[in-house]
């Protein structure tokens, strides 16, 4: 398949040939309830993957974004703790997140350095920090913080809500603002990008300083999910949502790739597990399947590129 | 005397572009061969067959006395040949005697380098090649020159019989050039043939034997330099009339649009231009490839901002800090690299045009697909752009329709000053002159145009007044019926008048 949305089209072919056998061989697994809660311990993820989607159009990468959101759920949730209202524990983790997002895209943009080594310094930084402040204590979170203080499926409607108008508003903005634009422009060429009067260097910061804000707010899914934090929740977000988008379709040499592509990505490879369960099938191929799944991806990129070169 | 190398009506094309069409040659053994032609005559593309980068279309090829139809980069090598280019092709990491060794002793991987072996190779080249360079320095250290010497040794060390060294001495100072005339006459002495290939006619006539002249592809007569005067070269170079298909200026220059007084920036080399361009008139720009042209450009348009001089745009004195700067004050700059700068392949043709008048376009914050479309295929319409519609991606258009994409999204900025860098550039014949048509009309609505050009019947068909560059400066700005003679002349640093 050579179309321009070749890819959405195969993932979403993967994802409903999977949920067909689900619902013919396994039809429990659709049981209202738990799919609720399934789906809905996803949306953190799902708004982690928006914002390393647009890094990765940029033709960047981050990798501390799974400290980060750790980080951010640690704040939010010692605001919480220390009797502060919801909505400034939300300011407090997406505040946390943009200056931590800040520091990467000040390093990357103005220095020029290498992203993949930057965020790996600044992954190892705040997960030591926050085990040397946090020492592994889980933290019990008040009342009227876990799903909002509200019902539990009330507040499941509350955390897919705010993702999905999250990821429509994303999906949105990349099309239609010549922000969006700027970001494809950027990752595709930066030397065309400012001869043509773009700032790619302004470009990048605030693709990081977004990344953080998001892995902020996904922290806050997050946190509203349990009755306390872990100080370590955001341990894999990265491999997991840099995985989203590459099976998505986005092109990790930048300047390719839409979100509609990371959302099924996702979804194919958080599935893997609840399948395997239902398919009565031991959890520990979980992985393997999902790196199988990437390894299709990826050949299947690396097989179109040389096509086209060739 | 059998000859060491005879080519005899080699062709070669690129797509549509002839870059060789029927080039003989030959090389004996003791000789100091020269190459000379314009930017574009085909040298490159001849050295590339010799070296087996290339193979030819057509032609035959002779080595030592044995026909090949063509040749390998390796097996060029076996068969002595070797060439020394501008830009030194050394692992910088690596000592000079390492460099040495990898690229003469051929070993398995695995067996143990021999390095006092290495360095005693290293040693006796470099001295043969009179380079006062430490064997054990590591090459990044070395100067332009010094790695070029290192590159003489490994083709002495190789055994080469025949040499070939593209312009190179455009990076040397005096006394390295000396050093290495020295050399090439050694090398002459022992038999050795020497292709050399430079743009400087007094090194022509201190070293060759023999000159051949390319012109558009073409041999146009190989003769012994001691026949030959400076200007008959120089005839033979450019040798043709200027085709009369170019349009015709019908207006009067007016303003002093853009006025360059004593401009210069260390960085790029470029240094004290005084050049005026007004509007409604064609300013061509000639010169040799690497005489500052195009960092002039980026000057212009922010690029690399100027350290010294004034800039003055509709008689206001600027700083051009950034393109984005540039483009504010009405400049616009159509790149030279038109698929790496000018056009992004996987956007479509909209997106393109569109890139650099996005506050403009689109006042707000979101994108207008309807104006974007509109303006989109105003252009088209009006450039004659060859392509399926707006949507079409930028890689699915052919090299002419791609400028006009690159000239349309500057054209949308409505810019007073308009740069054009190589804007016919391998562009097929008919887009070419559809593209002159353009810029001739452009400069008919008022624009100023500066254009970069080494095409020279393109310079001279098209310019209102042409600026010559050599050497980071201008050196004269001769009217537009100034004739190729002088133009080249003043390329090359000789004096219009000696050549007349």
């Amino acid at each position: 398949m050579n179309g321009k949305y070749s890819r959405e089209i195969t993932v979403a072919a993967a994802l409903g040939l999977l949920l067909v056998a689900l619902a013919i061989f396994a039809p429990n697994f659709f049981e209202l309830q738990p799919l609720l809660s399934r789906f809905t311990s996803q949306m953190p993820a799902l708004v982690a993957a928006i914002g390393i989607t647009l890094v990765i159009i940029t033709r960047q990468i981050d990798i501390s974004i799974g400290a980060q959101f750790s980080m951010c759920a640690v704040v939010a949730g010692l605001v919480a703790a220390a009797g502060m209202p919801l909505g400034v524990a939300v300011l407090a983790a997406v505040g946390t997140g943009v200056v931590m997002g800040a520091f990467n895209g000040i390093l990357v943009a103005w220095l020029g350095l290498p992203s993949i080594v930057v965020t790996l310094a600044t992954m190892v930084t705040w997960n030591e920090m926050l085990r040397l402040w946090q020492q592994g204590r889980l933290l019990p979170l008040p009342d009227g913080i876990q799903w909002f203080g509200l019902s539990q499926s009330a507040g499941q409607g509350v955390v897919i809500a705010v993702a999905v108008v999250l990821l429509l508003a994303a999906a949105w903005a990349m099309k239609n603002l010549a922000a969006g634009r700027h970001v494809y422009a950027t990752g595709t060429d930066a030397e065309a990008a400012r001869l043509a009067g773009i700032d790619p260097k302004r470009v990048t910061f605030g693709v990081f300083v977004l990344m953080g804000g998001l892995a902020g707010l996904a922290a806050v899914l997050n946190l509203v999910q349990s009755p306390q934090v872990q100080p370590n929740a955001g341990d894999g977000l990265e491999l997991k949502v840099i995985a989203a988008a590459v099976v998505g379709g986005v092109a990790i040499t930048g300047g390719r790739g839409n979100l509609w592509g990371v959302l099924l990505g996702l979804l194919l490879l958080a599935n893997v597990n609840p399948a395997l369960t239902h398919f009565h099938q031991p959890p520990y191929w979980e992985r393997a399947i999902q790196g199988l799944v990437i390894l299709l991806a990826v050949v299947a990129d690396g097989l179109k590129r040389s096509k086209k070169t060739a | 005397m059998k000859p060491l190398l005879q080519l005899s009506d080699i062709r070669k094309s690129f797509g549509a572009v002839r870059a060789l069409k029927g080039v003989s040659f030959d090389l004996q053994p003791g000789e100091v061969h020269a190459l000379l032609g314009e930017n574009g005559a085909g040298k490159s593309t001849l050295i590339k067959v010799i070296t087996g980068a290339h193979s030819p279309d057509d032609g035959t090829l002779t080595v030592d006395g044995e026909s090949l139809r063509s040749l390998t980069p390796s097996r060029a090598r076996e068969l002595g040949i070797a060439c020394i280019y501008q830009q030194p092709a050394l692992f910088p990491d690596l000592s000079v005697a390492e460099n040495i060794g990898l690229r003469l002793k051929k070993t398995s991987a695995f067996a143990k380098v021999k390095h006092a072996e290495q360095r005693a190779l290293a040693l006796d080249l470099l001295k043969r090649v009179g380079a006062e360079i430490s064997p054990d320095a590591e090459v990044r250290e070395l100067s332009m020159p010094e790695q070029q010497l290192v590159e003489i040794a490994c083709a002495l060390g190789s055994g080469a019989k025949i040499v070939i060294m593209d312009e190179p001495t455009a990076s040397l100072t005096q006394k390295e050039q000396h050093l290495l005339f020295g050399v090439v006459r050694d090398l002459r002495a022992n038999g050795v043939g020497v292709v050399y290939i430079s743009h400087r006619l007094e090194e022509i006539f201190a070293l060759a034997d023999r000159v051949t002249v390319l012109r558009d592809g073409e041999s146009v007569g190989t003769h012994p330099v001691k026949d030959l005067t400076e200007a008959a070269m120089i005839q033979l170079m450019v040798g043709r009339e200027v085709a009369a298909l170019y349009p015709p200026a019908e207006s009067e220059p007016g303003a002093v649009v853009l006025s360059l007084k004593n401009l210069g920036c260390s960085a790029s080399g470029v240094r004290g231009i005084d050049l005026e361009v007004r509007a409604g008139e064609i300013v061509g720009m000639a010169g040799l490839v690497g005489a500052g042209r195009t960092e002039l450009a980026r000057i212009l348009f922010g690029i690399t901002p100027a350290d010294s001089g004034q800039i003055t745009l509709n008689g206001k004195p600027l700083t051009l800090s950034s393109p984005r700067a540039a483009i504010s004050h009405g400049i616009a700059y159509v790149p030279e690299d038109r698929r790496r700068h000018g056009v992004i392949l996987e956007m479509p043709i909209a997106h393109n045009i569109t890139m650099a008048v996005h506050p403009v376009l689109f006042p707000g914050t979101w994108l207008r697909f309807k104006a974007e479309t509109a303006m989109a295929k105003d252009f088209i319409r009006d450039l004659g752009i060859k392509a399926y519609g707006p949507d079409a991606p930028g890689g699915s258009l052919s090299g002419g329709n791609q400028q006009k994409v690159s000239v349309s999204r500057w054209l949308a900025t409505k810019p007073k000053l308009l740069i054009l860098d190589e804007p016919t550039q391998g562009v097929d014949v008919g887009a070419k002159s559809e593209i002159h048509k353009i810029i001739r009309n452009l400069a008919k609505e008022g624009l100023a145009v500066l254009m970069i050009s080494s095409d020279l019947p393109e310079v001279l068909g098209m310019s209102d007044r042409i600026a010559v560059m050599r050497e980071g400066t201008v050196t004269a700005v001769l009217p537009g019926d100034a004739d190729a003679h002088d133009v080249m002349a003043a390329a090359l640093g000789q004096s219009g008048k000696e050549v007349a």
